[in-house]
């Protein structure tokens, strides 16, 4: 209780610095109170969009294209995870070119996406997935491997086939890893999607964003800024509710 | 390397007049007997190809169905190693393993296990982790009820089936453990020091129990231990291995009935004569 009333706090104290710097110039006129908006502007500018139905189309164009590029990348990084970190060979072939396409900044490679998959849904959905596989496959392969082998030996020795041993043991054992991958892809996909929208895009927060810069509207770039801000702290706390339901029994003590 | 020793030691028999006793004992080994497990010349050695540290040496050991056998030895004397081979969890580098005369190549149910540390899944429920085995035999959910009811009423626990295993002391751990492999019927049920994680007092108890529940089931039991009191209040034959690399050293048949009281001056008699040799193990390690 105490601890979300500080929490609170603070986002109200942040909320309350931007308001008086925004405010405060707009009296003094240090900058053009244009490139400064205050927060009722950059509400007002929110407002006006929602009427429109313009902000709910941004929203939900940006969400689809997340959960299709995340979804795709979730089911390849949980098959290929799973298999590299039960299987040596495997993981010895895979991982060095997963430690070599890593580090390149997946930003790097956005242009190619929009010349292998046109300028259509296709190259944001891929490019989401690109970004996103990499850092699930890695996090999820790591936790299976981490699974201990006394519980594997326990369940052989209950009669348990292979099947049974990826299903009932190395899963269950491995989830709080996985689900750590997923919210990291998640959050990830949230942060590239604005870059990918930036180029080629009629829709989408990044289009959003970028409208606000083409026609000059500081307010709307906030606007759109904090959305994204929002949007990803409810996904994440819809995410580490689940992992508490799905992992109830670590915090039954 | 290991296989190469064992050749040797075959020529140098081959030459020798072969000991009486040895001859008996393979007679015996060979006719259709009620010997449930039978160690046949097992040994092991650790490590990479050209420095390889012997574990076990030469182990022959056969454990009658229903009968209850210690393993004793000192510390590091290969006692765990030679029950995870029995388990199928290691293989041997020489000799074999049979149970019902079968070669042992990998685990599986007719063997049960009890971990020193447990091993209890931790994402499932008490009694989740009793039934484990049943729901891989495919048996009704009527039917694993009624078993984990009834193991788990047999290790008194029967009050605690919706708990998770975090919420468990050392001792009900263990208890769910020792449930867990008897649900699963099997005759046979290896124990790696499974109350050596206990406290004195929680240790005694679950002696009591485990005796109490072997008059009941009637398991071949292979038990490893370091507690010469604890072999000798559980045991049929306490077998004692040699500090490593572990070889049997001699085999003490106890002659108690069934229900042992731990005061018994023949129960004591037992313990200094078994503790004079091990000490003999001990001291070679710590002269």
């Amino acid at each position: 209780m105490s601890s979300a009333v500080t929490r609170f706090a603070a986002l109200l104290a942040v909320l309350s610095l931007w308001a008086a710097i925004a405010h405060g110039n707009a009296r003094l006129g240090v900058v053009n109170p244009v490139l400064l908006p205050t927060p009722a502007e950059v509400v007002a500018v929110g407002v006006q969009s929602a009427r429109d139905g313009e902000l709910l189309r941004h929203v939900l164009t940006s969400l689809a294209r997340v959960a299709q590029g995340f979804g795709l990348a979730a089911v390849a990084a949980l098959g290929l995870g799973i298999v590299a970190g039960m299987c040596a060979p495997l993981r010895l072939m895979v991982e060095p070119v997963v430690e070599f396409v890593r580090p390149i900044p997946p930003l790097a490679f956005l242009p190619m996406f929009l010349v292998w998959f046109g300028l259509e849904e296709a190259s944001k959905v891929a490019f989401i997935g690109y970004t996103t596989f990499f850092p699930m496959f890695v996090a999820i392969a790591a936790s299976v491997l981490r699974a201990d082998v006394m519980l594997l030996r326990a369940a052989a020795s209950l009669g348990a086939s292979r099947a049974d041993l990826i299903r009932r043991v190395v899963l269950p054992a491995s989830l709080p890893g996985i689900i750590v991958a997923l919210r990291l892809g998640v959050g990830l996909a949230l942060f590239v999607i604005v870059g990918a929208e930036f180029m080629g895009a009629d829709a989408g927060l990044g289009h959003l964003i970028m409208e606000g810069r083409t026609f000059f509207n500081p307010a709307q770039i906030v606007m759109g800024a904090l959305l994204l801000g929002l949007l990803g702290s409810l996904i994440n706390a819809l995410l580490l509710a689940a992992e508490r339901r799905a992992l109830r029994w670590r915090a039954a003590a | 390397m290991a296989g190469h020793t064992s050749r040797e030691r075959g020529g140098l028999e081959g030459a020798a007049p072969a000991p009486s006793s040895k001859k008996g004992l393979e007679g015996a080994a060979a006719a259709p007997s009620n010997k449930k497990i039978q160690i046949r010349r097992v040994s092991k050695s650790f490590g990479a190809a050209g420095r390889t540290a012997p574990a076990l040496v030469d182990i022959d050991l056969e454990v009658a169905d229903r009968e209850f056998v210690c393993l004793l030895g000192p510390s590091g004397c290969g006692k765990s190693t030679l029950l995870n081979i029995v388990a199928g969890f290691l293989a041997p580098s020489a000799g074999t393993v049979l149970v019902d005369g079968q070669a042992v190549t990998t685990p599986g149910a007719d063997r049960g296990v009890v971990f020193q540390e447990y091993v209890l899944f931790p994402w499932l429920t008490v009694a989740g982790n009793v039934e484990f085995g049943l729901v891989l035999k495919g048996l009704a959910a009527a039917q694993r009820r009624a078993v984990v009811a009834r193991y788990l009423d047999l290790v008194g626990l029967g009050a605690h089936a919706e708990k998770f295993p975090v919420q468990l002391s050392g001792g009900m751990k263990q208890r769910v453990a020792i449930a867990r492999a008897l649900a699963n019927n099997p005759a046979i049920i290896l124990m790696d020091e499974p109350f050596g994680a206990l406290d004195a007092q929680t240790r005694e108890v679950l002696q009591d129990e485990l005796s109490r529940i072997q008059r009941l089931e009637h398991k071949t039991i292979l038990f490893v231990t370091h507690s010469i009191r604890e072999a000798v209040y559980l045991a049929d034959r306490v077998v004692v291995m040699t500090s490593a690399p572990g070889r049997l050293k001699q085999v003490f048949p106890i002659k108690l009935p069934d229900l042992r009281d731990r005061f018994a001056p023949e129960f004591t008699q037992y313990e200094s004569e078994i503790t004079r040799v091990v000490k003999e193990e001990v001291a070679k390690v710590h002269p």
